[in-house]
């Protein structure tokens, strides 16, 4: 397993061991052989080795959190991203409200108009992320990969509002070119094409 | 007394306090490394190059904090019991033969403040006096958690006061004086003269009990945070604390040195490593033992201590005196 798979593995080790452990001595004279046993057979200094050994080979799992991060899983749920077509830099969103429909947390609101192209488009779009339970539906229902989950999980800020508008979570149209999708939440599957069946309208 | 000698004990007290005030700030940093280091942690990393700065930082942190004194302490006792231990831990290096003597300019130095015929005595007695630190800081903070550490600072450094006493009795049988110098000048003959060789179960004896009364990992039952909170430290803040630190590492560095001085050989020649820095890579190596012994051992119950001291160590230690005064007397 190697890069962002070994995340995604669940299944925890079922391979249990039994420790063998001597019965408890009864009487002193056992007990003092106990301790003469544990002490001839210097166990404390195995403790001390496995210490040193560990100093020598200096394998050092530290990650200094600011200055370096952790790759994360492809299917993390962070701070929401509204994205734009690449083309023509216009929202994506084609203001359905299907989001706002399916939100468990109810908690997006979507306010819509129709352009002067005779487009629809949202000119609201909040999510309070007071209630936002980061479940990923929104993301799973939008129909134009419009909403998905961003990357971002650093969400210190002096106000939880900050992250929560249409400009903070829309993409920048000067940072069009920077624009990711998404592989995670809502987007579709690598094998979608091979997945995806005629709609049964034979009936 | 001539003014050289004033002058040269003034300068020397002041060698001695400022370099091991320095010193247990520069322990504390080892200690983090190395501790991380045997957890695969990094350690401070973020204030300075490698995070040689973090005692810098701690230090103004310790200054800068309210000095804080609990309404129901009793204010005199409370205030005066860190400089107990911080004043015990430094007046027993008094004794303490640091270096070989050493010329600067035509005038002979001796590394030692004092060079009194009790030196060995003087130091033992001086440390165990500093069990009136954690004992009165414990009874005079009103606080359960610092009378529990109290009471198991007097069980602990008591008990093992006597295992220090008896294992260094028979060392001082050996020799024949509580010189710490004249222990040095009796392993001046090279590594096979080393005490340690002739008194084996002695050193080990005195180094589980220097754990003990240094308040160091297998036996750090003071203060520790699972069972008492931070035992007589609980209610110290600021500097007050920061001078039971202080204390507990030059207590650390004295009991280095007496240990290297009694049983490995002191400041003399080791093959072709001068004596001064032969007896710093000792002093460094029990040191770092210290450590070492944090990073591996859990520590014991209060019961298992005593049962250790009183069943186990204090009889080893009179049997090896009874020997060592038999194989003598033959």
């Amino acid at each position: 397993m190697s890069g962002l798979e070994q995340f995604k593995d669940r299944n925890v080790s079922q391979n249990y061991y039994k420790v063998k452990i001597d019965p408890y001595p009864k009487t002193g004279w056992e007990k003092f052989k106990r301790v003469l046993k544990r002490s001839i057979k210097l166990e404390l200094f195995v403790g001390l080795k496995i210490t040193l050994l560990e100093m020598i080979r200096f394998n050092i799992h530290t990650v200094q959190y600011p200055k370096e991060k952790l790759p994360i899983g492809p299917r993390y749920r962070a701070v929401h991203k509204l994205l734009r077509l690449l083309e023509s830099g216009t929202e994506r969103c084609i203001g359905c409200g299907l989001c706002e429909k399916i939100c468990i947390a109810n908690c997006i609101r979507i306010d819509t108009k129709v352009d002067e192209h005779g487009r629809k488009i949202p000119t609201e779009y909040t999510i309070n992320f007071g209630r936002c339970i980061f479940c990923g539906y929104c993301a799973e229902v939008c129909p134009e990969l419009a909403i998905v989950h961003g990357p971002d999980y650093e969400n210190a800020s002096e106000q939880r509002a900050h992250f929560a508008l249409k400009e903070d979570m829309l993409t920048p149209l000067d940072k069009l070119k920077r624009q990711q999708e998404y592989p995670g939440f809502g987007a579709p599957t690598p094998v979608a094409d091979q997945r995806i069946k005629k709609t049964p309208l034979a009936y | 007394m001539d003014a050289a000698f004033v002058i040269e004990t003034i300068i020397k007290i002041l060698i001695v306090l400022g370099l091991f005030s320095a010193l247990a700030g520069f322990g504390t940093y080892v200690e983090r490394k190395v501790l991380a280091f045997m957890q695969r942690r990094l350690g401070p990393m973020h204030v300075g190059p490698y995070g040689l700065l973090q005692v810098l930082a701690d230090g103004i942190k310790l200054f800068t904090k309210e000095d804080f004194i609990p309404q129901g302490a009793v204010r005199p006792i409370f205030m005066i019991a860190p400089v107990i231990t911080a004043a015990t831990a430094f007046i027993a290096m008094a004794a303490i033969p640091m270096f070989p003597e050493f010329t600067i300019g035509g005038y002979t130095v001796k590394p030692i403040i004092s060079d009194i015929n009790v030196g060995l005595l003087f130091v033992l007695g001086v440390m165990a006096t500093g069990l009136y630190g954690p004992l009165l800081a414990g009874m005079a903070s009103q606080n359960k958690w610092s009378i529990l550490g109290a009471a198991r600072t007097a069980i602990q450094f008591l008990s093992y006061e006597v295992v220090t006493g008896l294992s260094v009795l028979a060392p001082v049988m050996i020799v024949g004086s509580l010189s710490l110098i004249d222990f040095n000048n009796y392993q001046a003959g090279g590594v096979s003269e080393w005490l340690v060789w002739k008194q084996p179960i002695a050193f080990i004896l005195f180094l589980i009990a220097g754990f003990a009364e240094t308040n160091r990992t297998p036996f750090d039952l003071l203060e520790h945070e699972a069972e008492v909170i931070s035992g007589y430290a609980t209610e110290y803040s600021g500097m007050r604390w920061g001078m039971f630190f202080i204390g507990e590492y030059a207590n650390m560095f004295t009991l280095g040195f007496l240990a290297s001085l009694i049983f490995l050989g002191g400041f003399n020649d080791l093959w072709f490593i001068p004596g001064a820095i032969a007896i710093l890579m000792k002093v460094f190596f029990i040191f770092f033992f210290f450590l070492w012994t944090r990073a591996s051992w859990p520590h014991v119950r209060p019961d298992q201590l005593m049962w250790l001291c009183w069943k186990v160590l204090m009889p080893l230690a009179v049997i090896n005196v009874v020997i060592t005064g038999i194989v003598m007397m033959f």
